[in-house]
């Protein structure tokens, strides 16, 4: 499914990375070439307008944490991104969102080839019913692969480091397997089919303080291969695992907007907003 | 209880005492009603059976092929009865079971919200309907049907006919089970398909039907249960014809029908065809009794897999 068409807008807006006007097609794995950009995206659950204004820039082979208090729209404009929202009836979006030079939105945009190069990682490990080898098998079993699933199966448990664990039960059910490794299970999953980004909604609000370090750890080393963008109400988790960090309020609508963007140290350490400020400070929120 | 209070209470709250208990009283009583009835009917069917196997060996009544309560010779063997009760069933569900499972899974995953909350108080309504209407409908109807058109050579009654038109009345029952076995299904893992690059066909068979499995055989087996119990469609579609044939196109009696021949007719109480009444109804009751313990821990067992 090639309908990767350029982006008819020329401009996006410039804040936190620095993201060049008019990015096309992708050429070089830089952060100056950003893998997704969003602009002006606001979303709406029926008359509810949940995102006002979002316009950002997600670097590529970075880590970026989407973080801000309950209900600010980090979720909702995460799942935007690989159109997850299209499952929630009364769900509507504005702006764009470009990813690798095409609108996720438009009406050509293939939907299940976008959720292929698009994965996510789900808040609650969701495993399915089946064997871990099933489990991290779908994606390709879905490609229609038949040669190779094996060892594409092994490098996917060795990448999301969790083979070791598995590799003598692999036709056991994934729902055996600890929250922790379930997570990571969920990770193999999602890297299986070779994804660019990977889209990571509260990857650890179900976890342990160890399975947490690993999961963050895993995603430093999948940087390497992976865009990861991560939304955490865990400050220390952006603080300690993100290149990039984005910081969304709520306003007095209830609508989530983006205070400050940048890199996570400056976020953390020189704030330029006094919003920002409190929040990381943990004053608010 | 209330004795060991120290807080003074207003007159009123005594009153309101008695009152709970008189309420608590009335509960009891409206479930002892039921408990009661049951044990009851159990013990008539248990104790009139018995008296009817001190006639006829129970060894005779299970395995003789031969069923004629009415014409002399009688023969008391329950194994044609048994037969076209489960052949009509059979032709049911594989009527029922596709078509309610594929309902069930549009209804689910394909119909919009509006949609289904039309649809789906259409189907209880067509669950509704009494029995002996569909009875009608397979007479009047469905038999018609086939003559003028695969069948020309089929009797008034058959257990083909009989089986269509129960397979009409438990789709319902399919459908609803199966639907809501698939909404059970955690969001969570509709996400996660969806998430992988899977279209809704593919959710719906490589994560949602296995997902639901033990809930769907829960409502086939429900579906048994109520295909083999079902009475006044099946007296007047299949008739009263007790052999053994599982050629579908002969009129065949099922148990069911042999108890309404037996109850609507005058046979006299004392009589052994009277008390075969009871132990064709007996051995209805274990198979259907069977059916839902099955059906129950099947839900059951699928209830535990994701809470």
């Amino acid at each position: 499914m090639n309908e990767r068409e350029p982006v008819t807008k020329p401009s996006v807006s410039q804040i936190g990375a620095s993201a060049p006007s008019g990015a096309t097609e992708a050429t070089s794995a830089s952060s100056k070439n950003p893998a997704l950009l969003l602009e002006n995206v606001s979303c709406w659950y029926g008359g509810f307008r949940a995102v006002r204004e979002v316009s950002l820039a997600i670097p590529r082979n970075k880590v970026t944490a989407l973080i801000g208090p309950s209900g600010c729209g980090k979720s909702t404009l995460l799942r935007s991104i690989n159109r997850m929202n299209d499952l929630v009836p009364g769900f509507r979006m504005e702006g764009e969102i470009a990813f690798e030079g095409t609108s996720v939105h438009a009406r050509a945009t293939d939907v299940i080839d976008l959720r292929r190069r698009v994965g996510m990682v789900f808040q609650k490990p969701n495993p399915f019913p089946k064997s871990i080898f099933e489990n991290v098998a779908f994606g390709l079993r879905l490609l229609g692969e038949t040669t190779g699933i094996d060892a594409l199966v092994e490098e996917s448990l060795r990448a999301a480091a969790l083979w070791d664990e598995v590799k003598d039960k692999l036709d056991q059910p994934g729902l055996s397997l600890s929250g922790g490794q379930q997570q990571r299970l969920c990770i193999a999953r999602a890297i299986a089919i070779r994804p660019e980004v990977i889209l990571m909604d509260e990857p650890c609000s179900a976890l342990d303080p160890k399975s947490t370090l690993q999961i963050e750890e895993l995603m430093r080393k999948l940087i390497r291969d992976y865009t990861i963008v991560i939304v955490t109400h865990n400050m220390q988790q952006a603080a300690r695992a993100s290149d990039y960090t984005v910081f969304l309020t709520m306003g007095d609508d209830r609508a989530g907007y983006v205070v400050e963007q940048g890199e996570t140290g400056k976020i953390f350490t020189a704030p330029q907003q006094q919003l920002t400020a409190d929040y990381v400070s943990g004053r608010f929120g | 209880m209330a004795g060991v209070s120290t807080v003074h209470r207003p007159d009123s709250a005594a009153t309101t005492r008695r009152g709970e208990g008189l309420i608590e009283f009335l509960l009891r009583a409206s479930a002892a009603v039921g408990i009661v009835t049951t044990v009851g009917i159990i013990t008539v069917l248990v104790v009139e059976a018995l008296f009817f196997f001190v006639e006829v060996p129970p060894v005779d009544f299970f395995t003789g092929t031969r069923w004629s309560a009415s014409i002399l010779p009688y023969a008391f063997g329950v194994i044609p009865l048994v037969t076209s009760t489960l052949l009509i069933a059979f032709i049911a569900l594989v009527l029922a079971v596709p078509l309610g499972v594929l309902a069930a899974v549009w209804m689910s995953e394909f119909a919009s919200q509006r949609v289904r909350l039309i649809i789906k108080p259409i189907l209880e309504i067509l669950a509704g309907i009494p029995t002996i209407v569909y009875g009608f409908f397979a007479i009047t109807v469905i038999t018609p049907l086939l003559k003028a058109t695969i069948l020309p050579d089929l009797g008034t009654f058959s257990a083909l006919s009989a089986g269509i038109v129960v397979g009409i009345l438990v789709l319902p029952l399919v459908a609803s089970l199966t639907e809501d076995a698939l909404r059970a299904v955690p969001r969570g893992l509709r996400e996660g398909s969806y998430a992988l690059g899977a279209t809704r066909w593919e959710t719906v068979r490589r994560v949602l039907l296995p997902a639901a499995l033990s809930g769907i055989a829960a409502a086939v087996i429900l579906a048994m249960s109520r295909a083999v119990g079902e009475t006044m469609a099946v007296v007047l579609a299949a008739g009263t014809n007790p052999q053994l044939t599982l050629n579908p196109t002969e009129s065949v009696q099922t148990m069911t029908a042999f108890i309404v021949q037996i109850s609507l007719g005058d046979t006299p109480t004392e009589s052994i065809q009277f008390k075969a009444l009871f132990a064709v109804g007996a051995t209805l009751f274990a198979i259907t009794f069977t059916l839902n313990l099955i059906s129950a821990w099947l839900v059951a067992r699928y209830r535990n897999v994701y809470e």
